[in-house]
């Protein structure tokens, strides 16, 4: 039974129900958790002394808009002792993109909940200090979700030349 | 579909600084973003008591380019060159981590000889961004002749990846399934010419700054940070090996053959800056002996994977092969699909950490790419190092900490 294995039966037995779906694609486990037991799942996966993921190795997010649950939160844990990698994922749905925070767990998870929050607006409850971290504090809008325009300028035509004019930004008298 | 414009009350922000701060008996002051030994665009904000640093705040998102955005829309292969402009002193090892992560996500195979390029390249790169470190780092605590020196031998360095791929920073040489193209001929010379003259200069900079008083008083103390600490705020590669602790993943999980070459992890004692600067000397001289390495035992054969489905045939099969015009054709115009699935990868980077999370749909463009960049998470450290330095330490902290800014905003 490898280390990743062993992590995830635990994680079976400790969670039970929460424990949504285990996948494994191209040699990585990824476990599926139910929201609330995130921090509960971390809590175990770092301090039982056989497992020991001590280190937070990414934590991200994506968005399936417009399908439903929403948004996915990626995170990968890392044990220095094992040297393996595990997956966490909890799914949110686009009424309430909210989830604990595992600061206390992983303290550097700070910055990378707080760029979540910023590109994806999903919030942390609890966390010490959520303001955006990339874009400025006045921006509207979360630039890594699927609706959130690329954004382009639209190239003037003599035939589209006043309408595009209409719209544009700059000063006119 | 966007949300109305937040405002921010002073209130909001209160926690940020110590009530001290509020009653002005500790003096608030802006360092950055457009200050010289910030590094490129990192913005500080210091509560200072008379010189010494109550709390820092950084700062960042100055140089934010939306890089993980634009890769959405861009197939495979394109993304790629986005990949060069992240962190712009490690663009081969940017490209490296992306093509695992898309060669792991298709499944894809590598040739012997383009693993062993790929390897020799990034070592290479490694040796170039310490140079940049060491310049700055040295210009930043007084040495202004090291400067001029890394930034020389650099030269020679950049001058060999120009030789390989046409440009000198923005290379875009590794492609998923290989290289580019194979290295040219009088390639070898040039690296072992490297290789020979390269201990010397080590060993001037090493005597021009390891036991100078000057600069052992500025760096030895400044900065430290136990290995549990460092480890709990997400610190790796170099800044974390001063702590004593010896985790590379070219040693802990073995990427592009790195287990067939013999090296060692140097690592400091204190973590302090003095140990950053000595933990990246003893990887300048281990690069070394990687390169030498596989240089000497540097296989034939092709640098390209034969896979047709992901990799373009070579020019010469165009002239007599329908088939080699119908693959060109697809992955020029559509791009090769990858299967639903998620794959993580992490490269050690000449700053860290460097990890790659990449989800496909089915399509022939990536649902989602992030990279978790060594910058952002030794940034996160900041307050913690420079708390009751003077503010002249944090500019030697800053720079041992060798943050791109690029890297840290993508």
């Amino acid at each position: 039974m490898t280390i990743v294995e062993n992590a995830v039966a635990k994680l079976q037995r400790e969670l039970g129900e929460s424990v949504l779906s285990v996948e494994e694609f191209r040699g990585q486990t990824s476990v599926t958790l139910d929201r609330e037991a995130i921090v509960t799942a971390c809590q175990l996966l770092r301090d039982d002394p056989e497992l020991d993921f001590n280190f937070l190795a990414a934590l991200t997010a994506v968005d399936y808009w417009p399908s439903e649950p929403r948004f996915k939160i990626v995170y990968e844990l890392y044990s220095l002792a094992n040297k393996e990698f595990i997956g966490l994922r909890a799914q949110l749905s686009n009424e309430s993109p909210e989830i604990s925070t595992i600061e206390s767990i992983y303290p550097n998870a700070n910055w990378h909940e707080r760029e979540v929050f910023d590109m994806f607006g999903v919030t942390f409850k609890d966390h010490s200090d959520q303001r955006r971290i990339i874009m400025p504090y006045d921006w509207e809008g979360h630039p890594l979700r699927k609706d959130y325009p690329l954004g382009y300028e639209e190239v003037q035509f003599t035939f589209n030349f006043d309408e595009i004019d209409k719209r544009k930004p700059y000063a006119k008298k | 579909m966007l949300e109305k414009s937040v405002e921010i009350t002073v209130d909001e922000l209160r926690h940020l600084v110590s009530d001290r701060a509020l009653e002005g008996e500790t003096m608030l002051l802006n360092m950055g973003p457009q200050h010289p030994s910030t590094h490129g665009v990192l913005r500080l904000l210091l509560e200072l008591d008379d010189e010494r640093v109550v709390t820092c705040v950084p700062d960042i998102g100055f140089l934010h380019t939306g890089i993980e955005k634009s890769m959405e829309t861009k197939a495979y292969e394109k993304a790629l060159v986005m990949t060069d402009r992240m962190d712009y002193l490690n663009n081969l090892g940017n490209n490296l981590c992306y093509c695992l992560a898309v060669e792991k996500l298709v499944d894809l195979d590598v040739p012997e000889r383009a693993m062993a390029i790929r390897v020799l390249l990034v070592e290479l790169q490694r040796i170039a961004s310490h140079l940049v470190f060491l310049a700055t780092h040295g210009l930043d605590t007084g040495a202004m002749s090291i400067f001029l020196y890394c930034f020389r031998e650099r030269e020679v360095i950049l001058d060999i990846f120009e030789m390989c791929s046409g440009a000198r920073m923005m290379t875009s040489f590794f492609r998923p399934g290989g290289l580019w193209r194979d290295v040219p001929d009088g390639f070898e010379e040039t690296v072992r010419s490297f290789i020979e003259s390269f201990p010397k200069r080590i060993k001037m900079y090493e005597d021009l700054l390891t036991k100078n008083p000057i600069y052992t008083h500025r760096t030895k103390g400044i900065g430290a940070i136990s290995s549990e600490e460092a480890l709990k705020w997400g610190l790796t590669g170099p800044p974390l090996r001063a702590t004593g602790l010896a985790w590379d993943l070219r040693k802990s999980n073995p990427y592009s053959g790195y287990d067939r070459y013999d090296f060692d992890i140097p690592v400091g004692v204190n973590g302090d800056t003095y140990d950053r600067y000595t933990v990246r000397i003893g990887e300048m001289r281990q690069s070394l002996r990687i390169v030498e390495q596989v240089l000497d035992t540097l296989p034939g054969g092709p640098v390209r994977s034969n896979n047709r489905k992901f990799v373009p045939p070579p020019r010469s099969e165009l002239g007599h092969s329908m088939e080699a015009v119908i693959h060109h054709f697809k992955l020029w115009t559509e791009g090769f699909s990858a299967p639903k699935g998620s794959v993580f990868v992490a490269v050690e980077s000449p700053r860290g950490e460097l990890g790659c999370y990449l989800e496909g749909d089915g399509g022939p463009k990536p649902y989602r790419v992030h990279f978790r960049t060594p910058s952002f998470a030794t940034l996160q450290t900041l307050p913690m190092l420079c708390k009751d330095h003077l503010v002249a330490d944090i500019v030697a902290i800053i720079s041992s900490l060798d943050p791109v800014l690029g890297d840290s905003d993508r």
